[in-house]
C-alpha cells in the first residue's frame, strides 16, 4: 500500500507529546473550578499567618534566623513545599485514574500517540503548572518585601525543577499502580514529614548533629535550600551544584523509567 | 475462506498470530484476513481472545509470535502511522466525563494533528450523524450509556479511519440503542469503511458482518459467513422445548429415556439447563413427531438456525452465560 491519503496527512504541526500536553491543558481549563484563586488567596494568608504574625514572635525572642528576618527565612520555603504539594497531587491519584479508572490514557493510546507522549505530555503539562504557580507566589513572596537579589527571578525556575523532580518518580510510580492504597500511606509518611522537617521552617542547624544528614536526604530539603538562596542571593556555588544535582537526577531517572512504565501499562 | 471481496486489497493479514502474558497464551497462532470494505467479525465468549486479538490489530499491543500487517505495515515499527488511518470504539467508552461532547471531540482530533477548523466542521457533521447535535454541549457525565457509545464512536471517525474497529459494540445498551448503532454502522459500511468487530451477540453478528471467525480458548474453531457456517454446523431449523416441572430436569429427562426418544426424531440434541434443543431440517414434521411419541413439552418453539446453535456445535457452550 501507498503512504496515507491526505486527509491523515499531518496538518497541525504539533509533535505528539504535545498533543498530550494540550489534552491535559484543556482538561483543566474546563475543570480548574477556583483552584487559581486558592493559588494566589494561600500565600497570602499563609505568609501573614506564619510568616508575619509568627515572624513577629521570632524578632522578639531570637532576633533573626541565620541574620534573616522570619518572613524572609519562610518565604522561599512556602514557593518549594508547594511546587512538591502539587507535583505529588497531580500525579499521583489523576495518572492512576487515566490507566485504570476512566482510562483516557487507553484512549490516548489508540491514536497515534505512544505510551512515551502520554507520560512526557503529562509530566510537561505538570511542569507548566509548577511554573506558573511558582510566578504567582515569587510575586506574592515579592508583595512581602521578602526578595532581596535578582536571582529571585530564577524562583520559578526553581519551582519548576522541584515540581519535576517529584512528578516524574510519582508518576511512574502510578503508572505501575494496581490500587491508590499505597499512595495515601505516601502522604503520610514522606510528604507530610518532609513538608515540617525539611529545614522548612527553622534551618538544620536546629537539629542534632546526629540527625540533620536524614533531613538533608529528604528531596524537598533541596528545594527549599535552593528556593531561599535564590530569594536571598547567598548561597555557595558548590551547594546550588549539589542541590541541583539531586532534583535533576530524580527527574531524569523518573523520566526514563516513566517513560517505560508506561509503555508496559498501556501496550501490554 | 469465502468467495466475497475477493479482488480487494487486504488490510489486516495475520498469520500464525499469538499473543502471550506471562504463561498465559491469550492467542494461538491465528490466520486472519481482512479485505477493504468489508465487514469482518470476532465471535466468541468471554476469554476467546478477541479483545487480545482487537488490541494487536488496533497496533497498541505488540504481538508475541507470527506476523502481522495492517494496510501492509508492520504495527512493531510504524505504530502512529498505521492508527492515524484506525477508529477504535473499545469496549469501555474512556471518554472524558468532566468535559463536555464537543471538547471531547476536539480532544481526540487534536491528537491526530488536525486542525482545528477541520475539528469543528467534523464534530458537527459526525454529532448529526450520531444524532447528538443538540448535546453538543452536555457534559458526557449527563449522557445515557447509548448516548455515550454513539458519541465514542464519532469520536472514532474524528479521523476519517479507513477500518473502525468496534469490541463490543453494543453490549449493554438497549434494544433502541442497539439498533441505532446498527443502523449507523451499515452506514458506515456502505461508505467504504471496512469493519472489525467483536462480539458475543449473534445477532450482531448475522446482522453486521460479511464475514466472521469463531473463537474460542485463543484459536479459530471455525470461519465463514453467517449462511455458510450455518449450513456447515447446524440444521435448517432448531426446535426449542421447555418442560417446566420435575421431569425437564436433566437427570429426569435423561433416566427417563426421553432424550434417547427424541434423539431418533433429530440429527441432534443439546440439553441445555432451561431447555432442549433438537436440530432437525423441518420442525414442525418433528414437533409433531414429539406429541406423538407422548412427549408433552411446557413449551415449544421452531425457529431457523443461528450462530448461536453453530457455537453450540463447536464449543459444547452458549455465548452468554
Amino acid at each position: 500500500m501507498s503512504g496515507p491519503p491526505a486527509h491523515v496527512a499531518p496538518l497541525g504541526g504539533w509533535s505528539r507529546w504535545q498533543r498530550s500536553w494540550w489534552y491535559h491543558a484543556v482538561v483543566y481549563a474546563q475543570t480548574w473550578r477556583g483552584s487559581v484563586a486558592g493559588a494566589v488567596l494561600f500565600p497570602f494568608l499563609f505568609l501573614v499567618a506564619m510568616g508575619v504574625g509568627v515572624g513577629h514572635l521570632v524578632a522578639h525572642h531570637v532576633g533573626t534566623v541565620g541574620g534573616e528576618s522570619y518572613l524572609d527565612f519562610l518565604a522561599p520555603s512556602l514557593l518549594a513545599t508547594t511546587a512538591m504539594q502539587l507535583g505529588s497531587d497531580e500525579s499521583l491519584w489523576p495518572v492512576l485514574g487515566a490507566i485504570k479508572w476512566v482510562r483516557t490514557y487507553h484512549a490516548a493510546a489508540a491514536t497515534p500517540l505512544e505510551p512515551e507522549d502520554v507520560f512526557v505530555g503529562k509530566l510537561s503539562w505538570v511542569l507548566t503548572r509548577g511554573l506558573a504557580t511558582s510566578v504567582i507566589y515569587t510575586a506574592v513572596i515579592g508583595i512581602f518585601g521578602a526578595l532581596h537579589s535578582w536571582w529571585a527571578l530564577t524562583l520559578p525556575l526553581v519551582g519548576g525543577l522541584v515540581t519535576v523532580a517529584f512528578a516524574a518518580p510519582l508518576i511512574t510510580w502510578a503508572a505501575r499502580a494496581q490500587s491508590d492504597g499505597p499512595f495515601v500511606t505516601y502522604y503520610r509518611f514522606a510528604t507530610v514529614p518532609m513538608f515540617l522537617f525539611s529545614a522548612t521552617f527553622y534551618p538544620v542547624s536546629a537539629y542534632p548533629a546526629a540527625l540533620r544528614p536524614l533531613v538533608q536526604i529528604a528531596p524537598l530539603y533541596h528545594g527549599v535550600a535552593l528556593a531561599r538562596a535564590a530569594a536571598s542571593g547567598h548561597a555557595q556555588l558548590g551547594a546550588i551544584g549539589a542541590h541541583v544535582a539531586v532534583l535533576a537526577a530524580m527527574t531524569v531517572v523518573g523520566v526514563v523509567l516513566g517513560r517505560r512504565a508506561m509503555r508496559r501499562r498501556l501496550v501490554d | 475462506m469465502s468467495e466475497r471481496g475477493e479482488g480487494e486489497a487486504a488490510v489486516v493479514v495475520a498469520r500464525g498470530l499469538t499473543k502471550r502474558f506471562g504463561d498465559f497464551v491469550a492467542v494461538r497462532g491465528i490466520d486472519v484476513t481482512v479485505r477493504a470494505g468489508e465487514s469482518f467479525g470476532f465471535l466468541g465468549p468471554n476469554g476467546a481472545g478477541k479483545t487480545s486479538t482487537m488490541r494487536m490489530v488496533s497496533a497498541v499491543s505488540r504481538p508475541s509470535g507470527g506476523e502481522l500487517t495492517i494496510f501492509g505495515l508492520d504495527p512493531r515499527t510504524r505504530g502512529p502511522e498505521i492508527r492515524a488511518r484506525l477508529g477504535v470504539v473499545p469496549q469501555e467508552d474512556t471518554l472524558e466525563l468532566e468535559l463536555s461532547v464537543r471538547w471531547n471531540l476536539e480532544i481526540f482530533g487534536r491528537y491526530f494533528d488536525l486542525p482545528r477548523a477541520l475539528i469543528r466542521q467534523r464534530t458537527q457533521d459526525l454529532l448529526e450523524f450520531v444524532q447528538l447535535a443538540d448535546r453538543a454541549d452536555s457534559r458526557v457525565d449527563d449522557l445515557s450509556g447509548g448516548m455515550r457509545r454513539r458519541l465514542t464512536i464519532a469520536r472514532a471517525l474524528i479521523n476519517q479511519p479507513e477500518i473502525l474497529i468496534l469490541d463490543e459494540p453494543t453490549t449493554g445498551l438497549d434494544p433502541q440503542a442497539r439498533h441505532l448503532v446498527w443502523d449507523r454502522l451499515y452506514r458506515l459500511k456502505r461508505e467504504g469503511v471496512t469493519l472489525i468487530i467483536t462480539t458475543h451477540y449473534m445477532d450482531e453478528a448475522e446482522q453486521l458482518c460479511d464475514r466472521l471467525v469463531v473463537m474460542d480458548h485463543g484459536t479459530i474453531v471455525a470461519a465463514g459467513t453467517p449462511r455458510e457456517l450455518i449450513d456447515a454446523h447446524a440444521t435448517r431449523e432448531v426446535v426449542e422445548l421447555r418442560f417446566d416441572d420435575d421431569e425437564g430436569d436433566l437427570n429426569t429427562l435423561r433416566d427417563g429415556g426421553r432424550v434417547a426418544r427424541l434423539g431418533d426424531l433429530a440429527e441432534r440434541v443439546e440439553v441445555l439447563p432451561d431447555r432442549v434443543l433438537l436440530y432437525v431440517d423441518d420442525g414442525d414434521v418433528v414437533l409433531s413427531a414429539v406429541h406423538g411419541a407422548g412427549i408433552v413439552p411446557a413449551s415449544a418453539l421452531v425457529r431457523r438456525s443461528s450462530l448461536e446453535d453453530v457455537f453450540l456445535r463447536l464449543t459444547g457452550r452458549t455465548l452468554v452465560e
